[in-house]
């Protein structure tokens, strides 16, 4: 197989040293041309977007232009780890951060993603990957980090499918069964040629296991851009790793806070998420418990049979007591698998293999949100998915739409090729993933995600546009995670604000809201809509992940004097970036580092043609009940919210009044969200950062006042 | 007249010899990550089955979860 490659490039660079978390430089990487070359990074990068996806928005926005689609060949994929990626001495923090031009919003999408690739980039010698063209023929880029070569190959007889292929190359680029450790493989699949909700799979090798593990940059379709640009994989190769490549300034400091934090797990862990036991699938039964866990297309919060898929059940199944982290010296280790599971569809059918134990999201979009309630559903779509380099979220999202379609008549058997698709048809989603793989079918349809098949569904179908809208959970062209939020005006958003579409990383502001009522006022939770997104914007320009920051909590947390920010570990975080960068940052400079780089994401949102007011519009399904169906279940409260808090007598009225009555408040509720956060973001009432503001958090680039002038007038 | 606390802002039938365990199970608060407060006064977990909640409290059951 290996003789097949054809190289097409080899570029030699001098290996360079880390300093202090940075390599100073970023590897270009033009797969039309075939031009490999270094670029410096300079103190205004450091200073004004830090890392990560500060990193890689700046390069997007310097690489592409104005009107760049997703399939241009100067459409780029940016991944970039972040200073305080690679050290091993404090739990998560071995995140990459991927930027690109999105197939399904048109405009800037990131992800962060676990696996070892990030840092391994790092070490190799750089502070991000750029990728731009589009090659001829499928090419793999291989780095060897250890060698200081990179290479440009076709590759012509590897495998698509992640599960195959990343396997090929780790056994290809190995020396010998110790050195799989140091190579990590990013990859997509087959299903992510013909569907616009294509994802990246990162690898690590799992020594216990003797197997290749994935994880996912699932968001967004960027595993779509991968594939279309041929690239097939690409491959970084680093052996020696130790627990100093950073060369830090304080390594003592990152040890002590890292010490602290293991403690917390080993004691807390158990008694608080399980993390180390269940992964985030603990969160299945919770949200099921307090009626935000998605059924049947976000109809409904919480289902009788939500316990057949919940982490009792799925723990039976992961193997326990193995080091699960996804990078080296994380204790959370919350990233579980189940193993010996044989494949009961499609063509790798009858093969027994190791597959991610699914996380809540995967939970939520491939069971309850369709319906299904079978946890052998949920390993087998989660293999396929991941196989195929198909995005959980968006495709369980966007099968229930779908389904909702069909049960309402706007879809029938002729539309969708014979498939019945009702709730809880387990097979049709599994034969709609594998036609969307072998790119036929209504899978691929299914596959263009919810908005353009709302558009579609409209034009050809002659449905209401009214309708496909309220139903359609997506916005800015993102498919919604997890998530019930009617019942958080916090969380809708939480959700519909955010930069680059309705995903929780931005903010989860459920309990504070709709349990706690902490945040009662407007004034509130635009606070909350300041301090969290931007707090949270920080993980994924450091190279981290945002769990252990609050999926395990100091036994003292609760006396703390704003428990939910959970202070103790706002202070490491500040203590480590100070410790790993030499700098000297307090909680409040962490805010505004990541605010200067959430303002440039949203006037890149502008750049592109979208981050305005109506951009940042919900479909009704995430604020209120939509059907006649919905407001019944859950009469008692909306009736007794309609008496209580709009002060409107329900009694006599029909439930299609009450639908109405209901809908005008809980819309007029959410203008003046906007109207609040806007404020208290400093952007105008269309949601346009203002040059003062800019000013003020010292983001006043000549080429981003340039941008939001004309929208000032 | 019905006697009555107040949990997270809503009013419930306050009962004899209640405890932050009983208040917990009326209210279906099943997440582990709480801090649970008794006019304003905080209530250690190894109190929850113990601590007599008076009528007419202001029973605050702060979820600590901001994460997702």
């Amino acid at each position: 197989m290996k003789a097949k490659h054809k190289l097409l490039k080899e570029y030699s660079y001098k290996l360079g040293e880390i300093y202090r978390g940075y390599t100073n430089r970023t590897l270009y990487v033009n797969i039309s041309d075939n031009t490999i070359k270094e670029k410096l990074v300079t103190e205004l990068m450091k200073e004004k977007f830090i890392g990560g996806k500060g990193f890689g928005l700046w390069l997007l926005w310097n690489g592409t232009k104005d009107d760049t689609k997703w399939n241009d060949p100067e459409n780029e994929i940016i991944i970039a780890p972040g200073p305080i990626a690679g050290i091993t001495q404090y739990s998560g923090a071995g995140k990459s951060l991927v930027v690109s031009i999105s197939p399904t919003t048109d405009s800037v999408m990131d992800c962060n993603v676990g696996g070892f690739f990030g840092p391994f980039l790092k070490f190799s010698g750089f502070d991000a990957l750029e990728i731009q063209g589009k090659a001829e023929k499928d090419i793999i880029i291989i780095i060897e980090g250890t060698k200081g070569t990179v290479r440009i190959e076709e590759a012509p007889e590897e495998a698509v499918d992640s599960y195959i292929l990343v396997e090929q190359l780790t056994e290809m680029y190995a020396d010998d069964e110790t050195d799989k450790r140091n190579i990590s493989v990013i990859s997509s699949g087959k299903a992510a040629e013909h569907s616009l909700i294509g994802m990246l799979n990162f690898s690590w090798y799992d020594v216990k296991r003797k197997t290749c593990r994935l994880k996912q940059a699932g968001r967004g379709g960027i595993g779509t851009v991968f594939r279309d640009k041929h690239i097939k994989a690409v491959v970084a190769k680093v052996s020696g790793v130790k627990g100093d490549m950073n060369h830090v300034f304080d390594m003592q400091e990152i040890r002590e806070r890292g010490r602290r934090f293991g403690k917390e797990m080993r004691e807390l862990d158990d008694s608080q998420a399980r993390m180390r036991q269940v992964g985030t699938a603990h969160l299945v039964e919770i949200m099921n418990d307090y009626d935000l866990l998605p059924v049947h297309n976000f109809k409904f919060g919480s289902h009788p049979d939500a316990h057949k898929i919940d982490s009792k059940v799925l723990k039976t199944r992961f193997t326990q007591g193995m080091p699960d982290g996804c990078w080296l010296g994380c204790l959370m280790s919350c990233c579980k698998a189940v193993e010996g599971y044989e494949v009961k569809t499609g063509p790798y059918k009858g093969q027994i293999v190791t597959v991610d134990g699914p996380e809540y999201e995967t939970i939520g979009a491939l069971g309850s949100c369709c319906g299904i309630f079978d946890p052998e559903h949920l390993f087998e779509c989660n293999f396929y998915c991941d196989t195929y380099g198909i995005d959980t979220i968006s495709f369980g999202t966007a099968i229930a739409f779908a389904v909702e379609c069909y049960e309402n008549g706007i879809l029938n058997e002729e539309r969708t090729g014979g498939l019945r698709l009702n709730f809880g048809n387990s097979d049709a989603a599994m034969e709609l993933l594998h036609q969307m793989a072998r790119g036929e079918g209504f899978g691929v349809v299914v596959g263009s995600g919810v908005r353009k098949m709302k558009e579609k569904f409209a034009k050809e179908y002659g449905a209401d546009p009214k309708f496909l809208q309220d139903i359609g959970m997506e916005n800015k062209g993102l498919e919604y995670s997890q998530y019930v939020s009617k019942e958080s005006l916090a969380q809708q958003g939480g959700y519909a604000m955010t930069n680059k579409g309705p995903q929780h990383d931005e903010a989860w502001l459920i309990f504070m809201d709709m349990v706690n009522k902490q945040i009662p006022t407007f004034k509130d939770k635009a606070e909350a809509l300041y301090y969290f997104p931007m707090f949270r914007t920080w993980f994924g320009l450091m190279g981290l992940c945002k769990l252990p920051w609050n999926d395990v909590e100091p036994e003292d947390n609760a006396e703390s004097d704003e428990p939910a920010k959970v202070p103790e570990h706002v202070d490491n975080y500040v203590t480590i970036f100070n410790a790993v960068t030499g700098k000297d940052i307090d909680k409040h400079e962490l805010i505004r580092q990541s605010e200067r780089v959430y303002n440039f994401q949203r006037i890149f949102n502008l750049r592109k043609g979208f981050g305005k007011r109506e951009d940042d519009a919900q479909p009704y399904r995430a604020a209120g009940p939509v059907t006649v169906e919905e407001y019944e279940s859950r009469k008692e409260r909306y009736d007794k919210q309609m008496k209580e808090i709009i002060g409107v007598e329900p009694e006599g009225k029909s439930t299609e009044e009450k639908i109405a009555i209901t809908r005008k408040y809980r819309e007029g509720a959410y203008e003046k969200l906007l109207d609040a956060v806007y404020e208290r973001r400093g952007w105008t009432k269309n949601g346009i950062p203002t040059i003062e503001h800019l000013k003020e958090i010292s983001m006043d680039l000549p080429g981003l006042i340039e941008v939001v002038k004309p929208y000032l007038k | 007249m019905d006697k009555k606390i107040e949990v997270n802002k809503e009013k419930i039938d306050w009962e004899e010899n209640m405890t932050v365990d009983r208040i917990l199970k009326i209210m279906n608060y099943t997440f582990k990550m709480i801090v649970v407060k008794v006019n304003g006064e905080l209530v250690k977990k190894d109190n929850y089955n113990t601590k007599i909640i008076p009528e007419g409290s202001d029973v605050q059951v702060i979820h600590l979860i901001a994460g997702g």
